[in-house]
């Protein structure tokens, strides 16, 4: 029934005789528009010779001249050199050692360069003890090609010569003849610089060093010195472990300049029925937390009492159930005696020395060529920080560390602003150089020469692998000449190896060839540059447990480290290997703490992952809108937030991310008691893994040591079968077969293992392989869409229970719908405590792959050496294969990520090109890829044996593939399994060998090696 | 008599031919008594590397240095330089102060009579400059003319048979009118409505006419891209036809790199100057009618010491470098992977193969299409030597024991694969 209402519009119209109504009526309009305003006076329009019909034959020409130009291929222009260097052949890489000492990272390592480029970084097989090769430092090539990078030296914010510059700071240093001028400096690790700072001092006597650490070790190197009478760290070799007790310290990260995994990992593969056993007392979940048989969260006040029951036997304060766990742990160590180890990241002179007397006789710790990197001294910092604050320092030097950054007193950066002298050596305009009056422009340490000793005994080089892309100088350069004349910083170090380190048979060339050199020279150190004064033995601040109070754990990510290379997008996007979250830094905490304190976090709509905002109060310290994350495995009553983030100075607005956390690092200690307050507002995380746990299902295959030595593999590892004709038969008799094979006989047919043992899950492969195969960086908001596009990843599961074990029991006693909803609805959650696993995933190069039938234009295809290739130019971008792929490894180039300003990363800028592989392409919109088992290098090792005219050698494959050949661990072996003599041909005959998800038939070219945990009693 | 006489005559003459020849040949060796062919063959292995004759090189000019110094003082110097420098003879010390103290070969081997040779040749007086013909263009055009005139012959006879239809029509009509014939004029049906109306011949014409359009368009689209034959006009004027052709120097001499990298390299300028140091000038063959004269080869020699900053007439280099932009020629787009030394140093494939007559080639060109059809067709007929590569050994071993193969071609060795050319 239709209704005679009727609606008004406005008060006007009650008005019957409105004359604005009656004007709407006939007009659409209530105003005439002004046509003749936009359509130009008469005059113009007919005195203009183009008419409406020679503009349409205007735009009808340059159309089709356009597109006919596009038919013409554009004219490239080849541009060789005019004297051709010796070394350089264009086309073929070429390699140099050389070393990394950044302050936080010291590793040797090897550089590959093509055509005078540096693009990729690679471990220096020739280095006995090569550091750390992590992450970070394979991302360092990336730094070099930084467009913020300072362009050259400044004085008073304008860019200026370096003669200028000299001028400048020789004045300002004479003007302040009298005063206290402090030289901040990081850890160099540098025999040549150590002399270059005392000469220095010598002729300005002013002048105090001091070195600072921005993750401080101080309180290991106060215990060290105490009892060994030099300032250095001890060393471990955990390849003579069989019980590691750590207490709060992640080797595996980057406690102490990590660098252990290496050692570590020798002995978590089970030989002769053994395997080191490795407990693990931690508040945050960290990494050597989750590669950990045993592992114990606490609260870090605790910690100090664990300590002190492993090596005496007070247990006060313990809880009971940890009790237990440190006397079975305390019972282990003493029967491993020798080989026992306890290690300690506790910030507290006592606790660290507690830990060197107990190992004094254990044969992992290496007293007699100690570690000599990280040298800084947290007092003498303190002194500096308050000094400058008072007005007390006159001037202040820093040399590669960002004090207004990384300072905790916030009052720092406005006494730094009004000091009289300010000079900051560095490589970027960094919160310190931004404000420093004088700016000295430093090179990367790939355009640099220098020397280090990472290890007492143990020498190596660092060399310039390019030309100083910009008008910088390194720091010991300018000390060379400000101390005497007429001589290069080359020439100096030349001189100070023939006459101090070279020993005879030593010849620089071949030192510099490779890199290391192992020598009993006596050399200086940072510590004999800075005198210390009397030992502080300082304490855990504030451990008494007020209300409410959260005891914080302040840690380093795996990707971005203590924050010098924040403006590295490979770093920013690398997934947190335990979080799995890129682009952030957030508050870690337990989910019982979150529930209490309101904390939720959810998955939206599309999947991503949200999380509450808090705010933090430490003191008069207060950080706003921190995000929160619930991490199983904190510590109840704890949280953790990660250094290195939050930097805003020269850093492109896509990295400015997290927040700063060096504001709570007061005392230059970790941990901390702080509250927090949940404030509104979501978080959007850009999290790559949504499914914590693998529900029971058979992904990760595990066993224990005992199941291991005692039972048949294939009670553990058993071969999936499947039904055929009502029949169980294995999936792997011919009958299961679908397909035919080829005969991979012939030739090299690739395969890879992955050790689930020995990964730890790292991430230095994810950027090995970004640097390798020019994976492109997608920015936060892709990834939340989850078009991550890293060719590898590094999946994590927790257990839903305690311990994958009972999981397992759990879901095969599920009977009945209503069991089964209720009960694999709790399997999504994971344990409060989980037992952690990694598992590297990236293309399975099936022999049986499902994307290959399935592609319309037979853009992916088989070869015969095993790999399954993808024809980029082929491709149309039907994404058929992704939704085949049993593995979901495959990536889809939603947009063009190259020279495109949506994706403003090193690929839209000249510079950030420049460290692009020439010999894989770039990819462009609407392809897909993936992992191509790096078919450009085992090409190049074929092609090389080739034009030898020999086989390829034993090994050489296994450096070929980008992942394998940055795996610390050797967790990843490469080779070809016709090869009788290969590693890899036993490997995939070893008995702990599997396939991810077998039962599929896909008959994969990658192999894992089951996980074996030593967790039960033996 | 008059026989003998004239026997005399034409004897006398040749005497007189005989003598007016020796004289004139004696003439030129009249003032060096040495044998000027001897000299030419004795100074190119000698002294060709360092010294021109008309030109400062590492050495001073050589044409008539005879007349410089004294002989006696030129045997000294030639057969020991160094010697006479450090007697303190100021002429020598002079002369090695003003070339740099650049130590000239002792060559104590020559004689003598050949150091007389030598200058014999070197006091040979400067050839007369080659004039430049012009090209000659207005060549008497016999054919032409001829062609011309056939066709106006054949204008002429068309011309009288249209007047004569003309004219036999214009007679019939009259004819018609004088018989009193009527024309019965049909109503004329225009061809193409005939053709209109026929369906099956339209459907035919149709069809035809859609094949053929499909075949160039076809045509059309598949050599997008394809850059056979191009030839752009290069920055310096190089010819492979002198370089690779008439002096035969062989390919891998400059593209060094094709034996060991993927690229095979354009070379850098030093490279060029290993020879071009010595060879200022061309002297070779002249293609007139292109007007690829000595003096344009020149010209282009010229650009050589522009761009690499070498100063020709002080022999020395200014530092001065101009980094040539040469255009490319061959183009293969990125997502293809080749690899020069796979097929120069691996399978021994001839340069030609894919380049074509390069030492034939004033202007270097694209021969092949590099389209893959063209790279599979290869790798489908080429066999890969499997005996004389330790790389192959085992896989051939296999292969003969396994399927009885004594032979294989790339293609079945996996050269097909996507993946082995493109990542």
């Amino acid at each position: 029934m239709s209704s005679n209402k009727k609606y008004w519009k406005s008060v006007e119209e009650l008005d019957e005789s409105s004359s604005i109504v009656e004007l709407l009526k006939q007009n659409e309009f209530v105003e005439q528009i002004p046509t003749d305003e936009f359509l130009g006076d008469k005059n113009t329009l007919e005195s203009s010779s183009t008419s409406r019909r020679d503009f349409l034959k205007y735009v009808g020409f340059t159309t089709a001249a356009a597109s006919l130009a596009a038919c013409e291929g554009p004219v490239i222009k080849s541009i060789p050199y005019v004297v051709a260097p010796d070394e350089i052949v264009p086309g073929i890489p070429n390699f140099y050692a050389t070393s990394i000492a950044d302050g936080f990272d010291f590793a040797n390592v090897l550089i590959k360069t093509r055509e005078g480029r540096p693009i990729k970084v690679e471990r220096n097989h020739l280095a006995k003890h090569s550091g750390a090769v992590n992450a970070r430092v394979h991302a360092s090539v990336l730094s070099m090609y930084d467009k913020n990078r300072l362009e050259g030296p400044k004085v008073m914010g304008e860019y200026t010569s370096w003669i200028d510059f000299d001028k400048n700071v020789s004045n300002r240093i004479e003007e302040l003849k009298d005063e206290k001028i402090i030289l901040l400096t990081q850890s160099f690790a540098s025999p040549t610089t150590s002399e270059l700072i005392i000469k220095f001092q010598k002729k300005y006597p002013n002048i105090r060093h001091v070195i600072y650490d921005s993750i401080s070790s101080s309180e290991a190197l106060d215990a060290f010195e105490d009892k060994y009478g030099i300032r250095a760290l001890p060393d471990y070799d955990f390849s003579n472990a069989e019980v590691i007790v750590s207490v709060g310290a992640d080797f595996i990260g980057d406690w102490q300049g990590g660098g252990f995994e290496g050692s570590y990992a020798k002995k978590r593969i089970p030989k002769k029925g053994k395997m080191s056993r490795h407990y693990q007392f931690e508040s945050n979940m960290s990494l050597s937390g989750a590669n950990a048989d045993v592992r114990i969260p606490i609260l870090p006040s605790l910690q100090l009492e664990v300590l002190k029951a492993l090596v005496s036997d007070s247990y006060i304060k313990l809880p009971k159930q940890v009790s237990v766990l440190v006397e079975k742990a305390k019972k282990q160590l003493k029967k491993a005696g020798k080989k026992g180890v306890i290690i300690t990241g506790i910030p507290d002179f006592d606790a660290q020395k507690m830990v060197l007397d107990y190992n004094q006789d254990s044969v992992v710790m290496d007293v007699k060529y100690p570690r000599t990197t990280f040298m800084g001294r947290s007092s003498e910092v303190e002194k500096v920080m308050n000094g400058v604050i008072s007005g007390d320092i006159k001037g202040l030097i820093s040399v590669g560390v960002n004090p207004v950054y990384s300072f905790p007193d916030a009052r720092f950066r406005d006494a730094y602003k009004n000091l009289p002298f300010s000079l900051a050596f560095s490589m970027k305009e960094d919160e310190t150089a931004a404000l420093a009056q004088i700016i000295g422009a430093t090179p990367h340490y790939l355009e640099s020469w220098g020397d280090c000793q990472f290890k007492k005994g143990t020498f190596s080089l660092m060399q310039p692998t390019i030309r100083p892309l910009f008008n910088t100088q390194q720091f010991q350069e300018c000390l060379v000449r400000w101390t005497q004349s007429g001589s290069s910083y080359y020439d100096f170090l030349k001189d100070f190896w023939s006459n101090n380190i070279l020993e005879s048979g030593n010849h620089w060339n071949q030192a510099l060839h490779d890199g290391v050199i192992t020598s009993k020279a006596k050399v200086k150190t940072d510590a004999d540059t800075s005198i210390g004064e009397v030992l502080i033995s300082k304490k855990i601040i504030n451990t008494k447990k007020s209300s409410g109070n959260l005891e914080l754990t302040l840690y380093t990510k795996t990707g971005l480290g203590d924050g010098q290379q924040a403006n590295n997008p490979w770093l920013q996007e690398l997934p947190d290997p335990i979080t799995r979250t890129t682009w952030d830094n957030y508050i870690t905490i337990s989910a019982t703490d979150a529930t209490r304190l309101g904390i939720e976090n959810n998955n939206v709509a599309n999947g991503a992952l949200n999380g509450s905002y808090v705010n933090l109060f430490m003191g008069e310290t207060v950080i706003n809108k921190v995000p929160v994350l619930i991490q199983p495995g904190q510590a109840q009553g704890s949280i953790g937030l990660a250094l290195g983030y939050g930097r805003t100075s020269s850093i492109q607005k896509e990295m400015q991310t997290g927040v700063n956390a060096y504001r709570l690092y007061k005392e230059f200690s970790p941990i901390q008691t702080v509250t927090i307050d949940r404030i509104e507002g979501e978080h959007e995380f850009a999290c790559v893994q949504l499914h914590n746990t693998m529900m029971g299902r058979d992904i990760v295959r595990e066993t224990t040591l005992e199941v291991f030595n005692t039972k048949d593999a294939s009670k553990w590892n058993p071969v999936p079968v499947v039904s055929k004709d009502h029949e169980e038969i294995s999936v792997n008799d011919p009958g299961a077969d679908l397909w035919t094979s080829f005969d991979r006989t012939i030739g090299p047919h690739f395969n890879l293992s992955i050790d689930l043992n020995t990964c730890t899950g790292c991430g230095a492969c994810v950027i090995a392989c970004h640097a390798e195969n020019n994976v492109p960086v997608v920015g936060k908001e892709e990834v939340r869409k989850s078009r991550d596009m890293h060719w590898l990843r590094i999946d994590r599961y927790y257990s839903s229970e305690e311990s994958f074990e009972i999981d397992l029991d759990k879901k095969e006693n599920i009977s009945g719908l209503g069991k089964s909803l209720s009960e694999f609805g709790e399997m999504e959650n994971p344990s409060e405590n989980p037992q952690v696993a990694f598992m590297p995933v990236m293309c399975q190069h099936c022999n049986h792959a499902p994307c290959e039938t399935v592609c319309p234009v037979a853009a992916t295809s088989h070869g015969r050496q095993g790999q399954n290739q993808m024809t980029y130019n082929r491709c149309v971008g039907t994404r058929y294969c992704a939704n085949n792929c049993p593995y979901k490894v495959r990536r889809f180039n939603w947009f063009l990520y190259a020279q495109n300003d949506q994706f403003d990363f090193n690929m839209n800028n000249d510079l950030g090109r420049m460290v692009l592989n020439p010999d894989v392409v770039v990819r462009s919109r609407g392809v897909m890829e993936k992992c191509s088992f790096c078919i450009q290098s085992t090409q190049a090792i074929i092609l090389k044996a080739k034009r030898e005219g020999r086989q390829v050698k034993k090994g050489e494959f296994n450096d070929s593939c980008a992942c394998s050949a940055a795996c610390d661990t050797g967790a990843m072996r490469f080779g070809d399994i016709n090869d009788e003599e290969s590693i890899i041909s036993d490997l995939i005959k070893d008995d702990r060998a599997y396939h991810l998800l077998a039962e599929v038939g896909t008959k994969p070219n990658v192999v894992y090696q089951t996980k074996i945990r030593n967790t039960n009693e033996v | 008599m008059k026989k003998v006489n004239f026997h005399n005559l034409s004897s006398n003459l040749s005497l007189l031919l005989l003598a007016f020849v020796l004289v004139f040949s004696t003439s030129i060796l009249a003032q060096e008594n040495g044998d000027v062919k001897a000299g030419e063959a004795l100074y190119k292995s000698n002294c060709a590397a360092c010294h021109k004759l008309d030109k400062k090189g590492v050495g001073p000019a050589l044409r008539n240095v005879a007349e410089k110094y004294e002989r006696d003082w030129l045997y000294k110097w030639i057969k020991n330089s160094q010697g006479l420098i450090k007697s303190g003879d100021s002429k020598a010390v002079a002369l090695f102060a003003e070339y740099n103290n650049s130590v000239m070969t002792s060559f104590p081997g020559l004689s003598n009579n050949d150091i007389d040779n030598i200058l014999a040749y070197t006091s040979l007086p400067k050839p007369e400059p080659k004039i430049a013909v012009a090209p000659v263009t207005a060549k008497n055009n016999d054919d032409g003319n001829l062609q011309n005139i056939i066709l106006a012959v054949l204008v002429l006879i068309l011309l009288l048979l249209v007047i004569m239809f003309y004219l036999v029509a214009k007679s019939l009509a009259k004819l018609y009118k004088v018989n009193g014939i009527e024309e019965k004029i049909e109503p004329k049906i225009p061809l193409w409505k005939i053709f209109v109306k026929n369906q099956f011949l339209m459907l035919v014409s149709a069809i035809m006419f859609l094949l053929v359009a499909a075949y160039f368009m076809y045509g059309f689209f598949m050599q997008i891209g394809i850059d056979q034959g191009y030839a752009p006009v290069q920055p310096i004027h190089y010819s492979h036809k002198i370089h690779a052709g008439a002096n035969e120097i062989d390919c891998n001499y400059c593209h060094s790199s094709a034996r060991k990298s993927k690229h095979s390299g354009i070379p850098s300028l030093n490279v060029c100057m290993n020879c071009h140091k010595h060879i200022s000038e061309y002297n070779g063959e002249e293609d007139l009618a292109n007007g690829y004269t000595k003096d344009f080869y020149d010209k282009e020699i010229a650009k050589l010491y522009d761009a690499v900053g070498w100063d020709d007439a002080e022999q020395r280099y200014t530092g001065e470098e101009k980094p040539v932009k040469w255009v490319r020629i061959h183009n293969l787009p990125d997502f293809v992977y080749f690899n020069h030394s796979q097929h120069v140093k691996v399978a021994g494939v001839e340069c030609q193969t894919c380049h074509g007559p390069v030492e034939e080639m004033e202007i270097m060109y694209q021969h092949s299409s590099l389209t893959m059809g063209w790279c599979i067709d290869c790798h489908r007929e080429t066999n890969v030597d499997l005996e004389n590569n330790g790389y192959y050994e085992k896989i051939h071993e296999e292969l003969s024991k396994k399927y009885n193969v004594e032979k294989l071609t790339a293609a079945e060795l996996g050269g097909l694969e996507c993946g082995k050319c493109h990542y």
